[in-house]
């Protein structure tokens, strides 16, 4: 290779430099933050149900092992969501509590409605106060609480079948192989 | 039914710009004429189907279509016409599929305008261009279809457009943009279609040059327009940030402003081809730079999108095979095209050779600020950030001298002038600019000896710039017609809109500086009724309405603003509650004119009072921003309609169509 | 063929000069206005400079948050659940302000370990909290958690 090409090679290698420089940012993506609550008791709360605003709910009400999902008739996806959270609350394989977040009540009730309500109890938080306190990144998103009301995982995004049965399920029942159990 | 179409679209699209990519590419390898031909049809084709797509999601997003998701999170049923056409592209899917619709666009203009080139250039140039679209439709098609659909269940209503958004300058603000930003896929196209022909030449530069131009102008346009968006709608008075997402959009605009220069010099002189050739490629590997960052969640920012990492590598992989394809050729074929010609140390084409390199150094300079985040993480410095601070010194310093040569520019000739001649040229111009900056620090003695110097080599910066080219555009006319003010109208539209250009960034250049050294902001807690005086001006907090938009509640501050006694202006600003997202606004009250703007915003109602936090400012000759910006817009549109760029000239280089395919 | 020479010796010499004083001046410029990003245990165990600016970013503490009754002076309290700083402000709180909230502030640390901001930083984006913040919160969380098996 004669001077002159490397010359003319000096923009390639710099660019593959910065190209090696962003491929190591890549990934690194704020949503996949953990909750700062992981391993630790849900924070202490006191709300109204969506469903009568006379009756209040804290922390103490929530009984594990449960999910907590953060829905809300804003939110795209939990339209989405819904109908396997319909099946799976049908399923009777775990408690299901609904967190609706951000929401008004009319139309979280309307969509309760309208669509069904798997929700054991759903905690009515317009303010968004109790999901800034448990990490919440946005809608919808569940929480997985183990019996002693302790949060063990934080999944962002839609549950699905395979959401439930491959990431949440193994966590509240490890079965034999998964390490040994609390 | 509408969104089905729109997909299927889209996928005819992709179909096409593989044809306009790969067919005409073929042909020419295997000299079959006829095939490398098809260029051009499957450019408008592709054209036709993209945009069918674009109008699809339009409609859509007009008839509250909330089955789609995209709509579903980007508008509501309460949301205005005009911003729901603005939330069109007001997030990551349908801002992808304005993109690739502009570039459509420019591809359907280069087939349509592009008759005076050899029939063998264009079919390379689109292309080019077709294998740009192609991985940006896969992209849309295969990780961010704004088309998918919401089924079986789907929302009543939308979850609203991000109130940051609903606002007049954002249904312009990305537009324009991305026109500059895709525009410069022309220009890359065009040296990359040279590169393999291995020939550059004047009558190259002349092509490339009105393309490179318009880009230039949308560009230009678009960040004046982001600018006052961030001024009036981000509620605290500040107009750049020098936020990743802004950098990314200003880096192309450097590249862009050193590729037009260094475009004249090759189309008038023959000199810096290869140099020409790799700015053509920067300035679109800028572009797509910037929209990788805002995509991929690298860096964070006000702007940037939901980050996706998926969509982050995807990009990157795009970029790599583009950018570093490119610069290979580059490396390979630019040796072969350098030349050395021959100017003297004084003439204009060291001028542009100095701006060239000034203009590269600034863009890398602000790269590697932007960057500097992931590059301190890699070398384990910690969480360091450098701030605006940093690219404010560095950028100041280094354009000091390149405003300095603009002054010069236009009298400078080519291949050599006599120094002096310039002396004799410069000397009343400079001496009246050192008086102007002199008085200007006479009149602002009482401040620091930093913003003294800063206001005094600012004044004298803008009044060289503005009195060089004016004398120079006097005496250019006074050439055309014996009575100089007719003839200055005469001058060819190319110096027309450099006189502009350059004219309007002197402009700009007063809104900077005076603005950023004259301003009074005063952060002030006022109960109703009360007053505070602010550099002369009494503002007086009058009374808070409560207002109902379209989709939003208010409350009003009323603000009555009076000098001496007199009322001279009634601000209203808002803070408003979107209805749908729940989300807080901050909308501020402005009275703009050329002297000054007088700017009150809301902050917060302070607990257990009546009192509000409100900011009120005094700010001389912001607009000049603006004003600036627009007319170096207009420079752009004249220094484009030249009539030498559309003066045939195929008899003279290369093969007619029909003569090409005589030869098949 | 010598003149030409010269004049290309020239020019390389001060476009190397120039790029030379071009790089200085980019690292001069980093180095002035680099700003490092403390948390509050990295302030309470004495790792954060007193003096220059610095990033202090943490969760605002419930119930912290005092106002002057008559300007715009405010002070409030920053966490990473580990240490606590507080900090004071004249100016305009930001939109998302809230207790609760994570936030940046940009200012200096003083002597007698109070923080006066220059700047309060919340992002435009309701659920937006700065990885910055969520880190050093993390960190402090994990090093608690650590610490208390052993006391």
């Amino acid at each position: 290779m004669n001077n002159k090409t490397f010359v003319f090679l000096i923009p390639f290698l710099f660019f593959v430099a910065m190209a090696i420089l962003l491929w190591t940012g890549l990934g690194k993506d704020p949503t996949k933050l953990d909750s700062q609550l992981i391993g630790k008791a849900i924070p202490v709360f006191s709300r109204s149900t969506l469903q009568d605003e006379s009756v209040t709910i804290t922390n103490d009400d929530i009984k594990g092992p449960a999910l907590i999902n953060v829905f809300a008739s804003w939110c795209p996806s939990c339209y989405n969501e819904h109908p396997y959270l319909m099946t799976l609350s049908k399923s009777k394989e775990i408690k299901i509590y609904g967190l609706n977040y951000k929401d008004e009540r009319s139309k979280g009730l309307k969509f309760i409605n309208d669509l069904g309500n798997p929700y054991y109890q759903i905690i009515f938080d317009n303010s968004g106060r109790l999901g800034i306190d448990m990490g919440v990144y946005g809608a919808p998103e569940t929480f997985l609480i183990n019996d002693k009301n302790e949060i063990i995982y934080r999944h962002v995004g839609i549950v699905n079948q395979q959401v439930w049965e491959e990431i949440l399920k193994p966590k509240i029942y490890p079965g034999e192989l998964i390490h040994g159990g609390r | 039914m509408i969104p089905e179409i729109g997909s299927l679209a889209l996928a005819f699209g992709l179909g096409l710009a593989l044809v306009q990519f790969i067919i005409p590419l073929v042909g020419i390898l295997t000299h079959r004429w006829r095939l490398a031909l098809i260029a051009r049809p499957a450019a408008i084709g592709q054209f036709f189907f993209v945009a069918l797509s674009f109008i699809c999601l339009a409609y859509s997003f007009y008839s509250n279509d909330f089955s789609i998701a995209y709509v579903a999170s980007h508008s509501n049923r309460s949301l205005p016409v005009a911003y729901r056409l603005g939330a069109t592209w007001g997030g990551h899917e349908g801002s992808l599929l304005l993109w690739v619709f502009l570039l459509s666009s420019w591809t359907l203009a280069v087939a349509l305008l592009s008759r005076s080139l050899p029939a063998l250039t264009r079919v390379r140039v689109l292309a080019v261009l077709g294998a740009v679209s192609v991985g940006f439709l896969i992209f849309i098609i295969f990780t961010s279809n704004p088309f998918a659909r919401l089924l079986p269940v789907y929302p009543i209503d939308g979850s609203d457009l991000n109130p940051l958004l609903q606002d007049p300058g954002m249904v312009f603000h990305p537009p324009l943009l991305y026109m500059g930003y895709v525009g410069f896929s022309v220009a890359f196209a065009f040296a990359i279609a040279a590169l393999l022909e291995g020939r550059i030449d004047t009558l190259w530069a002349r092509w490339v040059r009105p393309w490179t131009q318009a880009a230039w102008m949308f560009l230009t346009l678009g960040i004046a327009a982001g600018s006052w968006w961030a001024y009036y709608e981000l509620g605290w008075g500040g107009w750049w940030f020098w936020d990743p997402v802004e950098n990314a959009s200003f880096m192309p605009w450097l590249i862009g402003t050193a590729l037009l220069h260094s475009l004249a010099a090759t189309e008038k002189r023959g000199v810096f081809k290869a140099w020409t050739t790799l700015l053509a490629i920067a300035a679109f590997s800028f572009s797509l730079l910037g929209t990788f960052l805002v995509r991929s969640g690298v860096l964070t920012s006000v702007h940037s999108f939901a980050s996706d990492p998926v969509r982050g590598t995807y990009i990157l992989v795009f970029l790599g095979v583009v950018v570093g394809a490119s610069l290979i050729l580059f490396a390979i074929r630019g040796s072969k095209v350098a030349v050395t010609s021959w100017y003297n140390l004084l003439s204009r084409e060291l001028l542009f050779l100095i701006n060239n390199l000034i203009l590269v150094v600034v863009t890398v300079m602000i790269l590697l600020g932007t960057l500097q985040p992931i590059i301190a993480e890699l070398l384990g410095m910690g969480k360091v950030s450098v701030g605006p601070p940093y690219f404010n010194m560095v950028f100041n310093i280094l354009m000091t001298p390149l405003v300095f040569l603009i002054g010069l520019g236009p009298i400078v000739n080519w291949r050599q002038y006599s120094f002096d001649d310039l002396i004799k040229r410069t000397r009343v111009s400079a001496l009246v600019s050192l008086m102007a900056a002199g008085s200007m620090v006479v009149i602002e003695s009482q401040k620091a000896l930093t913003d003294l110097l800063q206001i005094f080599i600012g004044i004298f910066l803008i009044v060289w710039v503005v009195l060089l080219n004016i004398t120079d555009w006097w005496k250019r006319g006074s050439k055309k017609s014996s009575n100089s003010l007719v003839g200055m109208t005469k001058v060819s539209p190319s110096f027309l809109g450099m006189y502009f250009a350059h004219i309007g960034l002197a402009i700009v250049v007063i809104g900077v500086v005076l603005s950023s050294h004259l301003s009074v902001e005063k952060n002030v807690r006022l109960g109703i009724g009360q007053s505070q005086s602010v550099s002369g001006y009494d503002f007086k907090f009058d009374k808070i309405t409560n207002v109902t938009g379209p989709n939003y509640d208010a409350l009003r501050g009323h603000f009555i603003v009076s000098k001496d006694g007199e009322q001279v202006a009634e601000l209203h600003a808002e803070k408003r509650q979107y209805r749908a997202s729940r989300q807080w606004m901050t909308e501020a009250g402005i009275d703009a004119n050329l002297m000054r703007d007088l700017y009150v915003a809301l902050g917060e109602q302070i607990e257990n009072s009546n009192d509000w936090a409100v900011r009120i400012y005094v700010k001389p000759f912001i607009t000049c921003l603006w004003l600036g910006g627009i007319l170096m817009g207009i420079g752009g549109l004249l220094a484009m309609s030249d009539k030498r760029y559309r003066s045939r000239v195929k008899k003279k280089f290369g093969v007619e169509e029909n003569q090409v395919i005589g030869v098949a | 063929m010598k003149p030409l020479r010269k004049r290309r010796l020239i020019f390389v010499i001060s476009i190397v000069v120039g790029l030379g004083a071009a790089i200085g001046l980019g690292l001069y410029a980093m180095q002035q206005n680099i700003n490092l990003f403390y948390s509050p245990q990295e302030v309470a165990t004495g790792k954060a400079p007193v003096g220059p600016l610095i990033r202090l970013g943490g969760l605002v503490v419930a119930g912290s948050v005092k106002r002057d009754a008559e300007s715009l002076q405010v002070s409030f309290d920053l966490t990473d659940n580990a240490e606590k700083v507080t900090v004071s402000y004249n100016g305009i709180l930001p939109d998302l302000f809230r207790e609760g909230q994570g936030i940046v502030t940009m200012g200096k640390l003083q002597e007698d370990g109070q923080f006066v901001a220059e700047e309060v930083l919340a992002k435009h984006d309701e659920n937006y909290m700065s990885p910055e913040v969520a880190e050093a919160i993390k960190k402090a969380e994990a090093e608690a958690k650590a610490r208390k098996p052993k006391e």
